[in-house]
């Protein structure tokens, strides 16, 4: 039984067939990647499973729990994280700031109406995010506007935030999606360090081969919204399928 | 102090003695020179600049924090009102309970309002609070008149009940507003040579309780609330990603500032106990959006500067007429005094209007951070000239 189990899940928009009888398992603390060519379904699958889209029919379990029919907030709080392709922050307050809200629906839940203390006297909040700040190599940039960082500055912000909410499971929308190749290589370096200092289960969805088979324990290929594989990455690589459907297309 | 940084505690300081010594200031020029018809430290103006000094900073915790921009505040200006001018008919006539119940009735039209129109954000949100401002002016005007006394406006009479106190006084006329006794409109006069000041009581109370929701913003502001409030105006879908639940936030901003919008409304009446249908009518909701985004939206001081500005204009610049203008240029030939009547004439008096729209326009363009970036830009260029190096003139700190 794996931490997300996704389970004969269909979903139409008018007469498309974007997934059609998904099924899939994650396994609890592996690196899961989910590929396939564009208009596959990977997206389509992914909003499935933070609320942003209810399936027609099916389901989809997190922890043994079902997650349809919920908010994303509340999804979230149940312990899965998404990272957005376009890294989403809060681009008008400093780094530190964006930093702490996480930490802060970490302790306080989905609302909290704390209106008179003062942020600055959240010790507890403060040195959570400063040491989030420590691990993601940006303790200096603490007081800098996060809308004027690095495109892999903000990434890393984003995973951060993401990780101070200590979650259970990470999904990554194509993380390294428009990144010169030295801020890939950072961000795989930075996942592969997470998956191996955290008891996190990543699940990530990611054009970029390079990235995936750096990265992935499983891999689920999907087409026109069906699995057509699921296996370990070396015998992805050799599978006539998935050379067919999607890597032939490329090479 | 009070739990608030050097900074501030230095702005409410400021504020604190800008209120306090107002009769001062707003009193510049001796009482029978020219000029003293600017002058502007006489009660009903004062308390004016305090009362919507209040309007505005409710109004801003909810736009400039979250970025909501609502345009039918005015609606919670004139329940405010109306419930206070209730409790001087039917309780008594210190402004005390008035003001309480004007704060909780806007509390709970503000949670009515808010929880339907903040289904919506961006501009939906702006036409469904227009939407209920106006349903709300337009239902005062008819069907609620038992309540609201329609166009007349609701007022007091002799024949009132006013249980805890009396119907008329011992000569027969109608109460005047109080505080435990001490009357609103009681006003002392101090003559200092050719000048003289004005200390009313309605005032001082007005200024007191500014004082006093300007330090609840504050800390406001710099609570984590606020810091939410903020991450609402930056990326809901963030937010929403990092479980945290917007409606709530928002609902409670608006409430908030709705019930400042009702503090207003009641002090307005406490002053002059009556109110009228057209304090809830668009371009009052309107006015307190110009002050606030005049002043600085999001900005703590902005929107009290922005509510002065405007007052001021409204009720000093209005009274330039054609025969000041006369008498200011009387000293040059007939001909360029009446050419320059006729060009200044146009934006005074009457045009008060234009030449506050072509400010605001100006400002928009120029100080998107309102009149407290002006400030700010002035203060950086003074002190690139005393270090004398060639700094940057604009900063960009957010305006706080």
């Amino acid at each position: 039984m794996g931490i997300l189990e996704v389970k004969g899940v269909n979903k139409r928009f008018g007469g498309l067939q974007a997934l059609g009888d998904v099924n899939l398992s994650v396994k609890e603390n592996s690196v899961h990647a989910i590929i396939g060519p564009n208009g596959a379904g990977k997206s389509t699958l992914l909003n499935c499973l933070v609320g942003k889209l209810i399936p027609d029919t099916g389901s989809v379990m997190f922890d043994g729990q079902s997650v349809l029919g919920r908010a994303p907030y509340e999804i979230n709080q149940m312990g899965i994280s998404r990272v957005f392709q376009t890294p989403e922050i809060f681009g008008e307050l400093s780094v530190m700031e964006n930093m702490m809200i996480p930490c802060f629906a970490k302790r306080d839940g989905a609302f909290e109406m704390n209106a008179i203390g003062s942020v600055l006297s959240q010790k507890d909040i403060i040195a959570k995010a400063e040491e989030m700040l420590k691990d993601m190599n940006m303790a200096d940039k603490r007081h800098m506007n996060a809308a004027s960082l690095s495109r892999g500055d903000k990434r890393r912000l984003e995973i951060g935030m993401c990780l101070s909410q200590e979650p259970r499971l990470l999904l990554l929308d194509e993380p390294t999606a428009g990144m010169a190749r030295a801020d890939t290589n950072n961000t795989i370096d930075l996942l592969k360090q997470i998956s191996d200092e955290r008891d996190i289960t990543i699940a990530i969805i990611e054009h970029d081969m390079h990235v995936v088979f750096s990265l992935a324990d499983r891999i689920t290929v999907l087409a026109q919204g069906t699995p057509l594989v699921e296996d370990e990455p070396q015998n992805i690589r050799g599978n006539p399928k998935v050379r067919e459907a999607y890597l032939g297309e490329s090479g | 102090m009070l739990g608030m940084n050097k900074n501030d505690t230095t702005m409410l300081l400021l504020v604190a003695a800008l209120t306090m010594l107002a009769p001062f200031i707003l009193n510049p020029f001796p009482t029978d020179s020219g000029l003293a018809q600017f002058n502007a430290g006489y009660p009903d103006l004062m308390q004016r600049f305090v009362i919507f000094g209040i309007f505005a900073i409710g109004f801003n915790i909810l736009f400039g924090l979250t970025g909501y921009l609502s345009f039918g505040h005015a609606a919670f200006l004139g329940v405010g009102s109306y419930s206070a001018v209730w409790m001087f008919k039917l309780l008594a006539m210190n402004v005390i309970p008035a003001i309480l119940l004007s704060v909780v009735m806007a509390g709970v039209f503000a949670l009515l309002i808010g929880y339907v129109s903040l289904r919506r954000s961006g501009i939906y949100f702006s036409i469904l609070t227009l939407a209920f401002a106006q349903m709300s002016f337009n239902l005062a005007y008819s069907v609620l008149t038992p309540i609201t006394n329609g166009e007349t406006g609701l007022q007091l009479s002799l024949d009132d009940p006013r249980v805890l106190g009396v119907s008329q006084t011992a000569d027969g006329s109608i109460p005047v507003t109080n505080l435990f006794g001490l009357e609103m409109r009681s006003t002392f006069e101090m003559a200092v040579g050719p000048w003289a000041f004005q200390f009313n009581a309605g005032y001082y109370l007005c200024a007191l309780i500014l004082l006093a929701v300007f330090y609840l913003s504050i800390r406001i502001f710099r609570s984590p609330f606020g810091l939410m409030l903020k991450a609402v105006k930056s990326n809901q879908q963030r937010m929403n990603y990092t479980g945290l639940n917007t409606r709530p936030y928002t609902l409670a901003a608006f409430v908030i500032s709705g019930m400042y919008a009702g503090l207003a409304g009641g002090l307005l009446a406490s002053m002059d106990p009556l109110a009228g249908a057209e304090r809830m009518q668009w371009t009052a909701s309107g006015e307190v959006v110009l002050m606030t985004i005049l002043g600085g939206a999001g900005t703590l001081i902005g929107p009290v500067l922005g509510a002065g500005f405007i007052k001021y204009f409204e009720n000093i610049f209005s009274k330039i007429n054609e025969s000041v203008l006369h008498s200011w240029f009387g000293a040059l030939p007939d001909g360029l005094e009446d050419l320059l009547v006729t060009l200044v004439y146009p934006f005074v008096g009457k045009g008060w209007h234009m030449t506050l729209g072509i400010l605001f326009v100006l400002v928009v363009v120029f100080l998107p951070g309102g009149l407290v970036e002006g400030g700010q830009r002035v203060t950086a260029w003074i002190r690139s000239k005393k270090a004398g190096g060639n700094k940057p003139t604009s900063t960009t700190e957010p305006a706080e």
